[in-house]
């Protein structure tokens, strides 16, 4: 679990099923799977059959979380490359949904970011989602000056994957955007910055 | 007082000035010789005649000159304007508002005409003159919010109320104290509040938001914040700090008191009644040390103030590279003398 | 630092009835001073003088929100009336003049809603008189479900049909009609919000309902505006006024320590939004909790009463006041 004292970051919990949800959602990436397998024995009779399951296994893709995960004989189950490449199809479900839809959301914290966010279009409030943080620790990070987001930032200073800025990571989290505050590093005194250290992986 | 606008600019050249009433009128926020955080909110109130508290909606000698700003900040760079699409019935609560009270208080400047829905509105040192149907946003040239910000002077947050919090859901940020309405836009009264120091641990933001909560149509209330400034620049956002952060580092000793400003944020908070929205107007005042000194009170005080900070408070307004050197450059006019209670001129 | 409700002076205007047991009252600013605007679903308090006794009932406004001007609130003469909507029946003429509250919405719509589901009970209906005017002029998806007892009582229906066609429907129970919220609430699109207000019954129904569909608890909203019950007279001494007060059969805690000149914050006067939480210094006897505020650990440790509809039953009652 994903302890922090940053007041704007989402605090993540542990996947638990709702047993009162006509309907499930589930959206996990690579070690997401397995709080999704944890869940089984707490799952209520009937559970699975009433639960879409979307996986992107990213660099779990070895581990085979996703046959674990279609062995559950969910209600639809799909499988994607990439986030972005998975993002249409949450869309269509959540289009779809009616009240009583219960989503989840495991895995590394973009996944639950972009998820987050998705759902609000539909009228989800962020504090309905059930939530669970596995695998990667690395940061979404926007930039604040050139928007553009950088994937993956593990170091405490990282230089901009757009506008090629070096970007100290605020501890500071926009859901509406998924990511954290990048702000230039040496904006004051340009070249004049420490070294980048390892923070997060 | 007749108000007579400055021409005048807050980047490239600054030939930002104060008048001789505009210092003596500038809220000096500091009521003793030390600063730590307070839920210091107060009734917003009219004030002695004269002051930045006379009227409800302050519009002072600077009013084109800060919109001209805006318009190019906006130019370059419109996101610091934003609404979720659910704050529509916000935003024409704040139109109202603020035409309202601009047209009663400076009916010289500004005229507001209302025949049912159709609104005829007039601003005079702007030169608009514009017809509208009130809750018809395609009757104006962009939505209402930014329609009326660009002819307001200072930052305004809308804040929804739901949940028992404050959501910031839309804005016109363009005069901030480095925060990012892009990237804070949907957040909570406590997340958008999560990277200033201290104040959590301390309560602060729980008493205001439970106060907050309870503001009735009619009876705003007010709060003062400072930081400050290197030269008169209202733009210190984020987004363009690689501009504005080089300027830390041109300040000597022999400039200090001229380039470096005081900023003080006059924040009111109101009701608005359709909407039950809360709107957040952040109006800058800046005045240079050397100005400021002028009124020999703020002269002591000031110098005593920076010394009590915090380390974390100091680097939090971003003041570490030069409090020394703007200690020293006050020392000369701290003569040690006991200051009286309250901000105010003796 | 709590903001007291102010109270400002209206002339009564107009006085029409609406059904055999509903009036409503409009009204004016007594001066040139517009009255403060509100948003769907404000109350405000009115205060009623009845010879010595000072009488604060909680309105919903009824009035369009969107118009500058009166206000307009029902009011519906209750069965076993403590005196305020006897009063406004009986007594409350054209021209009287009467003090309110400046309006407190404590029944917001959520804004972001995708759809607003709105479940109304008998005189349940007024919150959601003002609130229709709003979502039906920005073109909100809607819908009222209207619940009556019979014909007679369904107050302003002839307009809801006029002004809302196809958005509302109408449950009369002395015709066998029922609203099931069990099919109501198992067939609402994601990011619907639903309001209910009415008698406790169908509040509780309605909401257990959606719970038990998987609804999302941000996504309900009830309005509880409990008239507070009468009762065993009782005793209760007010530590920091040095004040004993009798409070009577029909009258509540709250009414009582006003009469006694002891101000306390409050804002719905129905237990709901927990203005008036008040200490509980000693309690030698039972606390009768009528509110929807304190939690069942709070009633457990009884230490908090709200003194707008609870009482006492016992020897010695010792408030923090």
């Amino acid at each position: 679990m994903l302890a922090s004292g940053i007041k704007s970051r989402p605090v993540y919990g542990r996947l638990t099923s709702n047993p009162q949800a006509r309907s499930n959602i589930m959206v996990a990436d690579a070690e997401g799977a397995l709080a999704v397998l944890d869940m089984v024995a707490d799952a209520p009779d009937g559970f699975w059959a009433r639960t879409h399951i979307l996986y992107v296994p990213g660099g779990s893709a070895a581990q085979d979380h996703g046959a674990k995960l279609a062995a559950l004989a969910p209600f639809s189950w799909h499988e994607s490359p990439t986030v972005p490449a998975m993002l249409p199809r949450l869309r269509a479900l959540l289009g779809a949904a009616r009240m009583g839809t219960q989503l989840y959301l495991a895995g590394t914290e973009p996944l639950i970011g972009e998820g987050i966010r998705v759902a609000g279009e539909f009228g989800v409030d962020h504090a309905g989602v059930r939530t669970e943080h596995r695998g990667s620790l690395a940061r979404r990070v926007q930039c604040v000056h050139c928007k553009g987001i950088t994937e993956s930032v593990t170091m405490s200073i990282v230089p901009c994957a757009h506008c090629g800025r070096h970007l100290f990571v605020r501890d500071h989290y926009s859901r509406r955007i998924g990511a954290f505050q990048g702000v230039m590093i040496d904006a004051e005194k340009p070249g004049d910055r420490p070294p980048a250290e390892e923070l997060y992986r | 007082m007749e108000l007579a606008f400055n021409e005048e600019t807050f980047r490239d050249d600054f030939t930002f000035r104060n008048s001789p009433h505009a210092i003596r009128r500038f809220p000096f926020p500091f009521h003793e010789d030390r600063y730590m955080y307070a839920v210091n909110i107060e009734p917003h109130v009219p004030g002695p005649k004269g002051s930045v508290y006379e009227f409800p909606i302050d519009v002072d000698e600077h009013y084109v000159s800060e919109m001209r700003d805006r318009a190019l900040v906006l130019r370059e760079d419109p996101l610091r304007c934003q609404a979720l699409p659910h704050m529509m019935t916000a935003q024409w609560d704040l139109l109202e508002l603020l035409m309202t009270a601009m047209a009663r208080d400076y009916p010289e400047h500004f005229a507001l005409t209302r025949d049912g829905d159709r609104w005829h509105w007039i601003n005079r040192p702007l030169g608009l003159d514009q017809r509208f149907v009130f809750g018809d946003a395609l009757t104006l040239p962009c939505e209402p919010m930014e329609y009326v910000t660009r002819q307001s002077q200072g930052d305004f947050a809308l804040l929804d109320h739901r949940d028992g919090n404050l959501w910031m859901d839309a804005g016109m940020i363009t005069t901030q104290a480095d925060w990012s309405l892009d990237f804070d836009i949907g957040m909570n009264f406590f997340e958008w509040h999560g990277p200033v120091p201290l104040a959590h641990e301390m309560g602060v933001f729980e008493r205001a938001l439970k106060y907050l909560l309870e503001l009735r149509v009619g009876s705003p209330v007010r709060r003062l914040n400072w930081t400050m400034t290197v030269n008169p620049r209202l733009d210190t956002s984020p987004e363009r700090y690689p501009s504005w952060g080089p300027d830390r580092l041109s300040l000597t000793p022999d400039n200090i008191g001229r380039k470096l400003h005081l900023r003080v944020e006059l924040q009111s908070f109101w009701r608005l009644p359709r909407s039950n929205a809360i709107v957040f107007p952040i109006r800058c005042y800046l005045i240079s040390l050397e100005d400021l000194v002028t009124v020999p009170k703020w002269g002591r005080r000031l110098p005593r103030v920076l010394r009590s900070l915090p380390q974390q408070l100091v680097d939090y307004k971003g003041l570490t590279r030069y409090r020394d050197m703007a200690l020293e450059w006050l020392a000369r006019y701290d003569d040690g003398a006991a200051t009286s209670p309250g901000g105010a001129p003796d | 630092m709590s903001i007291r409700p102010r109270s400002s002076p209206v002339r009564v205007a107009e006085i029409v009835p609406v059904t055999p047991f509903v009036k409503r009252f409009r009204l004016a600013a007594t001066d040139a001073s517009p009255l403060p605007r509100y948003s769907g679903g404000a109350h405000i308090v009115v205060e009623m003088r009845d010879g010595g006794v000072v009488r604060r009932n909680p309105y919903s406004l009824t009035s369009s929100p969107l118009h500058d001007g009166d206000y307009e609130i029902s009011v519906q003469r209750a069965e076993v009336s403590r005196g305020g909507s006897v009063f406004m029946h009986d007594r409350v003429r054209v021209g009287d003049t009467l003090a309110v509250s400046a309006p407190v919405n404590l029944f917001m719509l959520d804004w972001r809603a995708r759809k607003h589901v709105l479940v109304a009970g008998g005189i349940g209906i007024t919150p959601f008189l003002a609130q229709m005017a709003q979502l039906s002029a920005e073109g909100r998806p809607f819908e009222l479900h209207y619940c009556i007892r019979s014909p007679e009582r369904g107050a302003y229906r002839e307009a809801l049909e006029r002004c809302f066609p196809g958005h509302v429907r109408f449950y009369c129970a002395s015709k066998g009609e029922r609203l099931d919220v069990t099919q109501l609430v198992a067939s609402q699109p994601l990011g619907t919000h639903l309001y209910v207000c009415g008698p406790t019954p169908l509040i509780d129904a309605t909401l257990e309902a959606a719970r038990a569909a998987g609804w999302p608890g941000h996504n309900l909203h009830a309005e509880h505006f409990a008239a507070p019950p009468s009762g065993t007279p009782f005793d209760v001494y007010l530590q920091r006024a040095g004040l004993r007060v009798y409070v009577g059969e029909h009258e509540s805690l709250l009414e009582a320590i006003e009469a006694a000149g002891v101000e306390v914050p409050y804002l719905c006067r129905g237990g709901a939004c927990g203005q008036c939480e008040t200490a509980v210094l000693g309690c030698d006897g039972r606390l009768q909790h009528h509110d929807h505020w304190l939690t069942t650990a709070d009633r457990a440790a009884g230490r908090k009463i709200m003194p707008c509809v609870s009482r006492f039953d016992g020897r010695e009652l010792v408030l923090d006041l």
